[in-house]
């Protein structure tokens, strides 16, 4: 007979082990004096927020991309995302304990994962844009422009702040976004100047974000950085009015609600981490 | 359990404790790259032995890296197995990683296994748009041709951009400058 002991002699016959993993272990989450603990933790709840929902989006492309190239590097990028979302959640609940969902007594799911598995649409703090089906690959490029070129200039501020553990996030984030934002930008002239068709499905897809997009209030470097892209794209950004956004209150798209449902069932049918 | 001290034989034997410990985690490599050391690859940043704990700080190359949970196993195993008992894996976030940490013996063991090694990382400073592929001096780890090109700026990992000879035709993963 084999007892369990003898199978598994260390956690190295698993890919990744068998734990959690705390991505802040040994970090010192201290909040600095004088910087606001609850404000800061709302701050990150936003941040991670837009990275796990855009993160899970873009692994929606995982298999479906139209090659293998563009196929890895989405799901890259969905990765890098999902990094900084860990790294993001992690921080908030630190800051705010109060913020993480309560689970069962013995439950090991560490706060990031009660953040992220369990909390309903009305809790997350993600902009819609974030959210927002993939439609297309044209859209899905489109999206990921605005988005990472937003994202690396709010990270470039936050590389000052107060709070060394967020700034820290930030350090390491912008050198990811930066490669998010070329290549989708890349894409974006690309397409925009490849055939009538591609072309059709990019000012397609920039009409249908841009009520969303307008509805963000970006720091003005963003809009230097998209009209080098959009005049090189031969593309108008579109007068239309801004959509409302109540996404940093919690006001979602029923879209929202059909992301989470996929991405939680797992975690909430075994809250207590085992199967 | 000899307790030790900072005077005499007790520094000594400390210091050489710490050197065995830092020579342990040094052995140790990186689950993705097996040719490369997590010292080689500029990961392992500091071991320590800190009232019989030894404390070993790692960073993760990319946010999401998900080897870390590994790297920290492996670590942790590593020293268990040279009868160090209390090991603490702890995560550096600062400094960022930066592949111009990956020492001159890891470059060359990349090239050993086919892979290019990254070029000098840009400096810290505004990230100015690229409409255009990065432009890399680099050269085929296969047949060192300099006539390659970019296949994508993504590869098998998230520290890697794929290339394809044009001398050889070979495909080769080559690690990107952060």
């Amino acid at each position: 007979m084999i007892n369990d002991a003898d199978l598994l002699v260390n956690d190295a016959h698993w890919a990744f082990g068998t734990g959690f993993e705390d991505p802040l272990a040994g970090v010192d989450t201290t909040v600095p004096e004088g910087v606001d603990a609850a404000g800061l933790a709302r701050c990150c709840l936003m941040l991670g927020d837009d990275a796990l929902v855009l993160s899970q989006r873009l692994s929606e492309w995982c298999s479906r991309a139209p090659d293998l190239e563009e196929d890895i590097a989405l799901s890259n990028i969905a990765l890098d995302l999902l990094g900084q979302a860990r790294l993001l959640l992690a921080r908030a609940a630190a800051a705010d304990p109060s913020l993480v969902p309560v689970l069962p007594e013995d439950s090991p799911v560490p706060a990031e994962d009660a953040l992220a598995f369990f909390r309903d649409a009305g809790q997350f703090r993600n902009v819609v844009l974030a959210e927002l089906p993939n439609g297309d690959f044209a859209e899905t490029v489109t999206r990921l422009l605005l988005f990472s070129t937003w994202r690396l200039e709010v990270f470039e501020q936050l590389v000052t702040h107060a709070d060394t553990v967020l700034a820290a996030v930030a350090a390491k984030g912008r050198k990811e976004l930066s490669y998010h934002r070329d290549f989708s930008a890349r894409w974006f002239v690309t397409l925009a100047r490849g055939t009538e068709e591609s072309r059709r499905r990019v000012l397609t897809a920039v009409d249908a974000l841009w009520p969303w997009w307008s509805a963000l209030d970006v720091p003005a470097e963003v809009d230097v950085v998209l009209e080098q892209v959009f005049a090189a794209a031969r593309v108008e950004r579109p007068e239309v009015p801004p959509a409302e956004d109540g996404g940093r209150e919690g006001g979602h798209t029923a879209a929202l609600t059909d992301l989470l449902a996929d991405m939680q069932s797992v975690a909430r049918a075994h809250p207590r981490g085992l199967w | 359990m000899t307790v030790l001290t900072k005077t005499g034989e007790g520094a000594a034997a400390l210091a050489s404790e710490l050197a065995r410990a830092r020579e342990v985690a040094e052995t140790v490599v990186d689950p993705e790259l097996p040719m490369l050391t997590l010292a080689d690859l500029g990961v392992l940043r500091d071991v320590a032995l800190t009232d019989g704990t030894v404390v070993v700080d790692i960073t993760p190359t990319y946010s999401g890296c998900p080897a870390m949970a590994t790297m920290r196993d492996d670590l942790v195993h590593a020293l268990h197995r040279e009868g160090f008992a209390d090991v603490r894996v702890r995560v550096a976030l600062s400094p960022a990683w930066t592949s111009d940490w990956i020492s001159e013996r890891g470059r060359a063991a990349l090239t050993e296994a086919g892979i290019s090694p990254p070029g000098p990382a840009r400096r810290e400073g505004p990230v100015l748009l690229a409409l255009k592929p990065a432009r890399r001096a680099i050269r085929c780890p296969l047949c060192a041709s300099a006539d390659v090109e970019l296949t994508s700026e993504f590869g098998s990992t998230a520290c890697k951009a794929l290339y394809r000879c044009r001398a050889c035709l070979e495909p080769f993963d080559h690690v990107k400058e952060i």
